[in-house]
């Protein structure tokens, strides 16, 4: 190999290459920009609607030259939507739900994957790689037996046809497994060597450092009960026992009717309130629990 | 002695797992198998202790109903147009989101707010987004004026205005909606996944790259989507098992009816067959329905690994 | 083609948000590299060498000063317009593409009338890897191969463009000590080969100094001396220098000159001028002591280490600001192993002089 090729680039060449370098830069930074941004509105455009609806009177929604802002801002659109679709009631049952089904599967996802993670059994390894391939499997193949199984039971509306049939997620106590593995033994050891028992290290200590997968486990868990439609419509979809979602579906499920849109909107926006509230404090483990997750709700 | 002592611990520790999954996930897959073989099984009469055959006539009569055509090809056809767009879409926002350093976080987090959505809420939004504008008055569905922005902005750029979802609209009009509010849900995942992914990609690949003066085009075809080609697998496989158990955002936009006001179910997927079954007291043709769903999945996923080998590197 | 750096600067802002605090990586660096010629940065972690390196590829801006190739100011180029050839420190390579390919890469980028047709790049890059002997490695990926030959395909890819200029960043340091010995003499006969203007980086000296053509030592931003390798081993410009080069490391003793004599502890080493009298530090090169029974040095014996050719020997004295001192001997040296002392006298030109605060270079003459 000869340097022949090595071309020297004259001055003026130089200067030319260097504005149309800073233009490149300029423009593609631009660009880049440009289609971020416009990606953002697309994806805000529906929420912005949705608000914006909300506080318009029915009159108003309906022009046909639609206003991109209220002309008369109508609060009382919040508390139709309200009383409407008793979402009082709506909220009660599903924070109910949610918080008892939580706290009660984050207890037995606690002591499985401790299980799982540090005592030692006969058939451990099989059993755990039996409960990881049922994850394969979708979960309508469950329905079915589960909405006989509620119904034999004499579950049907109660909360605990709602609450039980979920309790236990492999992914969870898969996701809890990995992180006790993480703790080191010696922490276990030092404090078998200190007279610690299994139960009191549990909860002293593997159950403070795995934390922030706990946080996520909740907020995921409480989430899923939030967004949880089809099972709900199945097993307890009566005035005491109805969840959020559906209750929404049905307060407004004539799509074809002369339907009050800007009502309709406000009960959405109540809805959907408490989720954007817990992921704007508490974004970190939402973001992280799902990067590792993959599974919505 | 302390060996059995920690035996039989370690079960005290697992039983409410256990005793809970026996119930709720082993005995459906055990029933879920025997069902589907039962032919004219009706699992409240079942009790009564009337004989069944055994058979596959259960998924006979799933393969033949016409109903399932129709949801196979509307789960298929979802899957087809939305997987691809929406990966696309999610690697290029997210090669974009990456290269930037001033209002990464903000913008990151507005891409991530679809996921943090109730899918029946916003997909009311969106149907109100895809009203008709103007009236149906005279037909045999009397619609009184309504408006729906996305004509609203078709007309103001002087197109004509297409009812998307309404009595009397395509078929093609209403896949396009719901493609739409799939993809809009199926992004923010998709871009969280990929950022990490090219967070872990080492930079000195793409200094190298620039060393060598390469396009912004060939970086990404030739160095960002090969490295990031495990996560793009993952993505897609996540995206099309998803796909296939589409259902709750088609009730979002167009209700229980699963489809527009004259044709009802004319968008149901496989999934809804399945709880159509089920609520039409059918278990045996529900479970059939469901295995065959499971058998799909299975399929699809197997495809796609073997494909990925090939093409994933590591 | 040369290399010129002018008042090259670089100030990287704080970490830390809190303070204001800011680090000077580079400060003022001025040399001109000559056409064709082995240039190693030398120095500590932390002293630059790689910040500079990275300016020069134009992966770095500087915050200050300016930086040609031959006549043309490239300051504002940014790297893919400079035409350079970079080898990073982990090389880098594409794990997905074969070596071939990874070879070929940076001429697919090519562009405009310097486009070339698929045999060409097939030549060249068989051409590149015969020069660093890899063709028979050419369908690999570079997870199969060794360190060494990473290395080589890394050389490859940089070489293959013919750049202007040719960066290497601490090449050597991920090898082991055989493949290394093996690796600086390739890297050697390559740019010897192509004559194209090389500049790398390592924290190494006996690397810096066995291959290069010239030496620049840094430390902490800031350019300590320039110049061939056995030029600023013989004659370095401040202690720093002087400890820095050299294996083993030179022997430092705290000491004074007084009435023209140069004193360690109490024994009187030598007699020098033009120095006034002043408290200084004094460096000797290992090999810079002479066995002499009447020999004005006196050290306590601890130890003689035998290697063939020579012997080290390791002796205390209470001058010393290193545990021991070590000096190098002729094995046909013979001397009494058991014996409770050990003198020596110093050859002149061995022994450097340093002002105690500054650590600058006093230069003096023997009387």
């Amino acid at each position: 190999m000869s340097q022949k090729s090595i071309q020297v680039m004259q001055a003026q060449d130089l200067k030319k290459v260097t504005t149309k370098q800073h233009f490149g830069a300029f423009f593609g930074k631009a660009g880049v920009y440009l289609f971020l941004i416009l990606i953002a509105v697309i994806v805000l455009f529906p929420f912005y609607w949705m608000l914006i609806s909300s506080i318009k009177s029915l009159y108003e929604y309906k022009l046909s030259k639609p206003t991109l802002w209220p002309q008369q801002i109508l609060l009382a659109n919040y508390a139709e939507a309200f009383t409407t679709a008793n979402l009082g009631r709506l909220f009660m049952n599903t924070a109910y739900v949610g918080i008892v089904s939580t706290l009660l599967s984050l207890f037995i996802t606690i002591i499985t994957a401790f299980a799982f993670a540090r005592l030692q059994f006969k058939g451990k390894e099989l059993l755990f790689a039996a409960l990881l391939a049922t994850m394969m499997i979708p979960g309508e193949l469950f329905t079915i037996t589960n909405y006989m199984t509620v119904s034999t039971f004499g579950w049907m509306n109660t909360f605990t046809a709602l609450i039980v049939p979920f309790l236990v997620s492999v992914f969870y106590i898969y996701l809890l497994r990995q992180n006790f593995l993480q703790i080191p033994n010696e922490l276990y050891l030092a404090a078998k060597v200190d007279g610690t028992s299994d139960w009191k290290y549990l909860w002293k200590v593997m159950v403070p450092l795995a934390l922030p997968t706990l946080i996520s486990i909740t907020i995921l868990k409480m989430m899923g009960a939030w967004n949880s439609y089809i099972w709900p419509r199945l097993v307890a979809n009566d005035e005491a026992h109805r969840l959020v979602t559906n209750g929404l579906r049905d307060a407004f499920t004539d799509i074809s009717g002369d339907t009050n849109y800007s009502v309709q909107m406000a009960a959405v926006a109540l809805v959907s309130a408490p989720l954007f509230l817990v992921f704007i404090f508490l974004r970190k483990y939402i973001m992280a629990g799902v990067s590792r997750s993959g599974i919505k709700g | 002695m302390v060996e059995s002592k920690q035996q039989w611990k370690a079960w005290l520790y697992l039983a409410p797992a256990i005793v809970l999954l026996l119930i709720f996930t082993v005995w459906p897959i055990i029933n879920t198998v025997r069902m589907s073989l039962l032919e004219n099984y009706n699992g409240l009469k079942a009790a009564g202790g009337a004989s069944f055959n055994f058979g596959f006539a259960n998924f006979e009569k799933v393969v033949n109903y016409r109903r399932f055509g129709q949801c196979m090809k509307n789960t298929l056809l979802l899957c087809v147009i939305t997987v691809p767009i929406s990966s696309i879409l999610a690697l290029l926002i997210a090669v974009a989101l990456h290269s930037i350093k001033r209002f990464q976080k903000v913008l990151q987090t507005i891409f991530f707010l679809p996921y943090v959505t109730n899918s029946i809420a916003i997909g009311m939004v969106f149907a109100a987004m895809f009203n008709i504008v103007g009236s149906f008055l005279g037909t045999d569905q009397e619609i009184v004026v309504t408006a729906g922005i996305i004509n609203n902005i078709i007309e103001l750029f002087g197109g004509t205005k297409v009812n998307w979802i309404n009595y009397g609209s395509t078929y093609a009009a209403n896949m396009f909606v719901m493609a739409v509010y799939i993809i809009w849900n199926a992004l923010p995942f998709k871009i969280l996944i990929l950022l990490g992914g090219l967070a872990s990609i080492n930079k000195q690949y793409y200094d190298a790259a620039k060393v060598d003066s390469t396009p912004r085009w060939r970086v990404l075809t030739r160095i960002t989507v090969p490295l990031l080609s495990p996560m793009l697998a993952y993505v897609i496989i996540t995206g099309f098992i998803a796909g296939f158990k589409e259902y709750t955002s088609i009730v979002g936009i167009f209700g229980e009816a699963m489809g527009p006001a004259n044709d009802s179910g004319r968008l149901n997927t496989m999934v809804g067959f399945i709880y159509d079954s089920l609520a039409n007291n059918n278990q045996g043709r529900a479970s059939a329905a469901a295995l065959i769903l499971f058998a799909v999945i299975l399929v699809v996923t197997v495809i796609n690994l073997q494909v990925s080998k090939k093409r994933v590197h590591y | 083609m040369k290399i010129v750096l002018q008042n090259l600067t670089k100030i990287f802002p704080s970490r830390n948000k809190k303070s204001d605090e800011e680090v000077v990586a580079v400060n003022n660096f001025n040399f001109e590299i000559p056409d064709g010629k082995l240039i190693g940065l030398l120095g500590p972690s932390g002293c630059g060498k790689s910040t500079t390196l990275y300016m020069i590829s134009g992966l770095q801006k500087p915050s200050s000063g300016k930086i040609f190739f031959g006549d043309d100011d490239v300051t504002e180029l940014s790297t893919e317009n400079r035409g350079i050839g970079l080898v990073f420190q982990n090389y880098a390579l594409y794990p997905h593409l074969t070596v071939k390919q990874n070879i070929m890469f940076p001429l697919q980028n090519l562009k405009g009338q310097d486009k070339l047709d698929k045999d060409t790049m097939l030549k060249r890059a068989y051409e590149a890897a015969k020069l660093v002997q890899i063709e028979q490695l050419l369908d690999r990926k570079p997870s199969e191969l060794s360190g060494g030959q990473q290395q080589r395909v890394a050389i490859a890819r940089a070489l293959v463009k013919m750049p202007r200029v040719l960066l290497l960043d601490e090449p050597l340091s991920n090898l082991d000590a055989r493949l290394r010995l093996q690796t600086r003499e390739e890297i050697r006969r390559i740019q010897k080969e192509t004559g194209i203007t090389t500049v790398f980086v390592t924290h190494d000296q006996e690397e810096a100094m066995s291959i290069s053509d010239m030496i620049v030592v840094m430390k902490t931003g800031i350019v300590q001396q320039i110049g061939k390798p056995q030029d600023v081993y013989d004659d370095p410009a401040n202690l720093f220098v002087a400890k820095f080069l050299g294996t083993p490391p030179i022997n430092v003793f705290s000491g004074r000159v007084k009435n023209g004599t140069l004193y360690i502890g109490s024994d009187a080493v030598m007699d020098i001028q033009p120095v006034p009298d002043q408290e200084v530090i004094i460096g000797i090169r290992p090999e810079g002591f002479l066995l002499d029974g009447n020999g004005p040095l006196k050290c306590s014996l601890t130890n003689v280490e035998v290697m063939g050719r020579d012997v080290s020997i390791v002796s205390t004295h209470d001058a010393s600001m290193n545990p021991s001192v070590r000096s190098i001997i002729n094995a046909d040296n013979k001397f009494d192993v058991s014996s409770e002392y050990i003198r020596y006298t110093i050859k002149p030109h061995k022994i450097f002089i340093f002002n105690k605060e500054t650590e600058e270079r006093i230069y003096f003459e023997v009387k």
